[in-house]
């Protein structure tokens, strides 16, 4: 895989606590946690419970759960339509998260976002955006605002490679460039923006050298080896923390699943797909646990029955939840006042 | 009695954003010259003295930066203005006012916030086709955003005060040939609410429904109808959305008669809207079809004899209002 290259990144003295065995377990239930749903997810999608667009975040994991793992509560996330694994790593319920994706009252946002629109303010979680790039300039403007006020946070805007062809990436990243903002670009590079390869769509296939051209350190990293994503996010987040104004990461990953359901996948082999198998960041960290001693195969059944439980009742609750109410169409179109 | 000033509704603007910098810290403005240069048009001159540059930012040419920027800024609680030096460079950032701005309440279950101000001037002068448009329409037809477009320096005063104390995003249009108008304006903060047309000339013979710099047309021409007997009513509907239709409505009660007076495009625009509500809502008051005046449908040329042909003007007006008197 590859190697962090930027000659940007720089020692810094910001490194992450040491990892504990019970995050690092933590991590593999949450990773677990995501997978399972996303499973459930699709499995409802192709009961028709689930409608419009679902797209699933299957062998990106690691890069939520380590990203997450190195923010603090506080610090503010924007990210792409692919959200799921963004907001469960967050600690967001699956329960109302499940009842979001089957348009139920009792979901993340009343039922009138669906998979593309989850979000928790409480969490510090602002969302997830469906036009390609759009969010790039509001998390900018999160970490405007926190500059402004004097605040103790930052900004985390999440987007996929193909989001960095379009010009409010540029323009984004210039303006955070310009007022040193206090925000962390996390680039998740899957290789495909819908079908089309990275290097067929972008003239600068290593996504973190566009970075260059705002003079933002920069770096790309594997993003399927959650402890190298946990390490790396913390440092340049702290960075950011620092006054030292925007940063960029690339996470290398893969996207196991078609773009979105019903992708005939004709861009890529099946034979490619199953190469990347053994790079799943699940079950590479599994291995990792039992490597150094961390957990038995006993512990780590234990954890996925345990997500598998979790995934049940939130399941059970959103087929449970009524439909809003017909008179919420009317609603929260505007504040009223 | 409040005390009033003359002042240019240039000034009136001026003084409205000055008195919410006061009154607020979390009140900002960003845009293209707003700061250093003090405005392509000159609404924001001494701000950035007074207020300084943390307040008053210069940005980058960057329409959809500005308004992404602004938008996120207003989520993590700050009140922005954000200027679009035209409304036809608004269309460059029209992916972030309509998906972002105007849906950020509503897509997340009214969990967010976005109160931005987007400040910009309608207009032209010898311009050409891509720097004289009327865009209004575009942005009335979206929910989620409140669109005004005042035409008086009260209405403007008043307008966006109340858009700086509002939580919902609005989209404020100013007219460049307006910006030199004198009228007379209270001190010290009023607020004039959304969604309140305002009758700006009354009379029992016909309606015209207009708004912006269209309404000195109508009432030039109205002044002069007079002269000759007519009495027209002017309404003023001074926000888009909302639209106060209950002003309209009486109004058309009373003369039976009405003309939908504006500065865009025919097809698809203000006044097919206008029209065909009074139209449907109105049509056992209606002793005549509901008349359009509107620019021609053209992209506007730079000559100043074509460039004038575009537009209704006071004679145009008087005609169509005595041929559905006649």
């Amino acid at each position: 895989m590859v190697a962090p290259v930027s000659p940007a990144l720089s020692v810094t003295g910001n490194s992450a606590p040491a990892l504990s065995r019970e995050t690092a377990l933590r991590w593999l239930e949450q990773m677990m946690l995501i997978r399972r749903f996303e499973e459930a997810a699709e499995y409802a999608y192709t009961q028709k419970k689930v409608g419009g667009f679902l797209h699933l975040y299957i062998g990106e994991e690691a890069i939520a759960v380590g990203a997450v793992a190195a923010m603090r509560p506080d610090d503010d996330i924007f990210t792409h339509y692919r959200d799921h694994g963004w907001v469960l790593a967050r600690g967001v319920d699956p329960r109302p998260a499940m009842a979001e994706l089957y348009g139920k009252a009792t979901g993340l946002v009343k039922g009138k976002g669906g998979s593309m629109h989850f979000a928790s303010v409480e969490h510090h979680m602002w969302g997830g955006y469906a036009i390609v790039g759009g969010h790039i300039p509001l998390a900018a403007g999160m970490a405007f605002a926190h500059q402004y006020l004097e605040r103790d946070r930052i900004a985390f805007c999440v987007m996929g490679e193909g989001a960095t062809n379009i010009g409010m990436f540029h323009e984004a990243l210039n303006m955070a460039a310009v007022w040193k903002l206090p925000v962390v670009f996390l680039v998740e590079n899957n290789q495909y923006g819908m079908g089309t390869a990275v290097d067929r769509a972008s003239a600068v296939a290593d996504i973190y050298e566009k970075a260059a051209a705002y003079r933002m350190p920069a770096t790309q990293i594997d993003g399927n080896d959650i402890e190298r994503v946990y390490q790396t996010i913390h440092e340049f987040a702290e960075r950011a923390r620092r006054g030292q104004g925007p940063q960029m990461v690339e996470a290398m990953t893969y996207r196991f699943r078609g773009h979105s359901m019903g992708d005939p996948q004709r861009y890529r082999t099946k034979e490619e797909v199953e190469g990347r198998r053994p790079n799943d960041p699940i079950n590479r960290w599994e291995n990792k646990m039992l490597e150094r001693g961390w957990a038995t195969e006993d512990e780590i059944k234990q954890i996925f029955t345990r997500v598998d439980k979790q995934i049940e009742a939130a399941v059970q609750f959103a087929e449970e939840s009524p439909f809003p109410e017909p008179s919420e169409l009317y609603t929260d179109i505007l504040v009223e006042e | 009695m409040t005390e009033t000033i003359q002042i240019t509704y240039r000034d009136a603007l001026k003084e409205a954003m000055r008195e919410a910098l006061q009154r607020d810290n979390t009140v900002v403005i960003m845009g293209e010259e707003v700061g250093v240069w003090g405005g392509t048009y000159a609404v924001t001159r001494g701000l950035y003295d007074e207020f300084g540059g943390k307040r008053i930012i210069d940005t980058p040419i960057a329409e959809m930066g500005i308004i992404g920027v602004a938008t996120g800024a207003a989520m993590g609680g700050l009140k922005p203005i954000a200027e679009i030096m035209t409304i036809n460079f608004a269309l460059v950032a029209i992916d972030q006012i309509v998906n972002n701005t105007a849906k950020i309440h509503s897509m997340f279950g009214g969990t967010m916030r976005a109160p931005v101000v987007i400040r910009t001037a309608a207009g032209w002068g010898q311009l050409a086709a891509t720097h004289s448009q009327s865009f209004e329409a575009w942005f009335a037809h979206v929910p989620g955003l409140i669109v005004v477009m005042p035409s008086t320096p009260y209405d403007a005063k008043g307008l966006l005060t109340t858009a700086m104390y509002s939580q919902n995003p609005v989209v404020f249009i100013e007219h460049s040939r307006l910006y030199g108008e004198k009228g007379e304006v209270p001190r010290g903060e009023f607020r004039i609410p959304f969604g309140a047309a305002d009758v700006k000339r009354a009379g029992k013979d016909l309606t015209i429904v207009t708004y912006s710099r269209m309404v000195h047309v109508a009432l030039n021409a109205a002044k002069e109808l007079a002269n000759q007997g007519i009495e027209v009513e002017v309404v003023d509907l001074r926000s888009l959305r909302p639209i106060d239709w209950n002003t309209v409505y009486n109004s058309v009660r009373k003369t039976h008669r009405a003309i939908v007076l504006t500065e865009d495009w025919m097809s698809f625009g203000v006044s097919a809207e206008v029209a065909a509500r009074i139209s449907h809502d109105m049509f056992d008051y209606l002793d005549a079809p509901v008349e359009r005046l509107t620019q021609e449908e053209v992209p506007l040329p730079y000559a100043s004899n074509l460039e004038k042909l575009s537009f209704p003007d006071e004679a145009r007006v008087a005609a169509k209002v005595k041929e559905m008197l006649a």
